[in-house]
């Protein structure tokens, strides 16, 4: 019986995604009970209550790009605290669907005023207001960026979202002191 | 038919006069990816992803621009291959908006296919975020350029086996942009018989069908091989 010392540090991560990561992650079913031997969940959205990311990590999964002050504070945080940091999902990997306002980063006020007006005031029904509670809400950063923009990365698991054998694929040999052959379509296909 | 002997990463093959070294490559057997490449018409060289290593001399030569000569040896996997292939497919990720996610061809898609071919598993360049267009004009199809990565297929199948000539390249640079008739509308555009090869021959979600949303795009590749053969060899599809 593995004793609870030798178990992994393990930890998820959710920025600037939909979740849809973290969902596929779930979808590992039963396979997640074998996980639960091999690990200790120390941080996660769907796995752990804990608000602070705690220090000696072995293993992150990180879903999502780094869109807003807290997705950058909380990136920088993991870094420092964690062994192996794993791009997780199209977002994290590419910025994805959360990095399409880079694409207004040139018009009058930029991508983040916007993405903050389209949302807010254009599309308000009633009480059309930007957020503001200094904070609070996490104010946007200008651009949108992939988590390798903002820290190194030791691995990246791309899909949108990746499928739950290519997250077992991935995470699999880890257990073990591997390094998963990150190769071919069941491995590397975008989206 | 005179024929050229010549060796693929030290493998002998003979091609007939005429063939040209992406031709020696296949007849080889060994796989080399492209893209703007497509059988059925003319070649570009515009994609560099089929650079092949001239052996002796060391210089790097589209392979589908290149003639087969006879005694002639390339090498089609070297590292430095390698990560030029690599270097240029990351690189049309980061010009360009290339969403696979809710992306038309998500599936049927030749970059999304080459990406895995080279391990692309993320890009290292910063990506750009052109702000393009999206053309809808015409009333079947459309084009959007955010996905377009200028490999000329459209222009080509259009000039050559359609005879249109609707399509061409305007501009330069990052402003380089596939263009309609005199850049207008597609949809404004009457030499378009809307016979829908462009949306057949191109290799990502750019030009597609008004009907198909995410991953629904179909793509028939094979459409000017076909067409050619039919008029050249007279050997049709359904014969």
């Amino acid at each position: 019986m593995t004793t609870p010392s030798k178990k992994l540090r393990f930890a998820t991560v959710w920025l600037a995604g939909c979740s849809g990561c973290h969902m596929s992650f779930l979808d590992l079913d039963e396979w997640l009970f074998e996980l639960a031997e091999h690990v200790d969940v120390v941080f996660s959205p769907v796995a752990s209550d804990l608000k602070t990311y705690p220090e000696q990590v072995d293993v992150c999964l990180v879903e999502g790009a780094v869109a807003n002050v807290d997705n950058l504070e909380l990136a920088l945080q993991l870094r420092q605290r964690t062994r192996l940091v794993i791009s997780f999902g199209d977002c994290a990997v590419t910025g994805n669907v959360p990095a399409l306002r880079n694409l207004w980063a040139d018009v009058d006020g930029g991508s983040r005023q916007s993405v903050l007006d389209r949302s807010y005031l254009e599309l308000a029904d009633i009480g059309a207001q930007h957020p503001h509670a200094p904070g609070i809400v996490p104010e946007l950063l200008e651009r949108v960026r992939p988590l390798h923009e903002v820290i190194p990365v030791d691995l990246y698991l791309p899909g949108c979202p990746p499928s739950a054998e290519r997250i077992r694929a991935a995470i699999e040999p880890l257990l073990r002191g591997e390094t998963p052959a990150m190769e071919g379509t069941a491995m590397l296909q975008f989206g | 038919m005179s024929v050229h002997t010549l060796t693929v990463d030290g493998m002998e093959v003979a091609v007939p006069e005429g063939a040209t070294l992406l031709d020696a490559v296949r007849a080889a057997g060994v796989e080399l990816p492209t893209l703007c490449h497509l059988d059925g018409l003319s070649p570009v060289g515009a994609c560099r992803l089929c650079l092949v290593e001239m052996e002796t001399s060391g210089h790097l030569q589209p392979a589908c621009a290149t003639a087969a000569g006879e005694g002639m040896a390339v090498l089609t996997q070297t590292p430095q291959l390698q990560h030029y292939r690599r270097m240029a497919v990351e690189l049309f990720f980061a010009e360009g908006n290339h969403v696979c996610a809710f992306c038309v061809a998500n599936g049927n898609c030749e970059l999304q296919d080459v990406a895995v071919a080279v391990g692309m598993d993320h890009s290292r360049f910063p990506y750009q975020y052109p702000n393009r267009r999206v053309d809808a004009s015409h009333p079947r199809f459309a084009i959007d350029h955010h996905r377009c990565i200028l490999c000329t297929r459209c222009v080509r199948v259009c000039d050559e086996i359609e005879g249109a000539h609707v399509w061409d390249v305007a501009n330069r640079g990052g402003e380089c942009s596939i263009i309609a008739g005199l850049d207008q509308p597609w949809g404004e555009v009457q030499a378009c018989t809307s016979c829908g090869k462009c949306v057949d021959v191109c290799p990502t979600g750019a030009i597609f069908r008004k009907d198909d949303t995410t991953a629904e795009k179909e793509a028939n590749r094979e459409r000017p091989q076909l067409l050619r053969s039919a008029r050249e060899q007279h050997q049709w599809q359904n014969q």
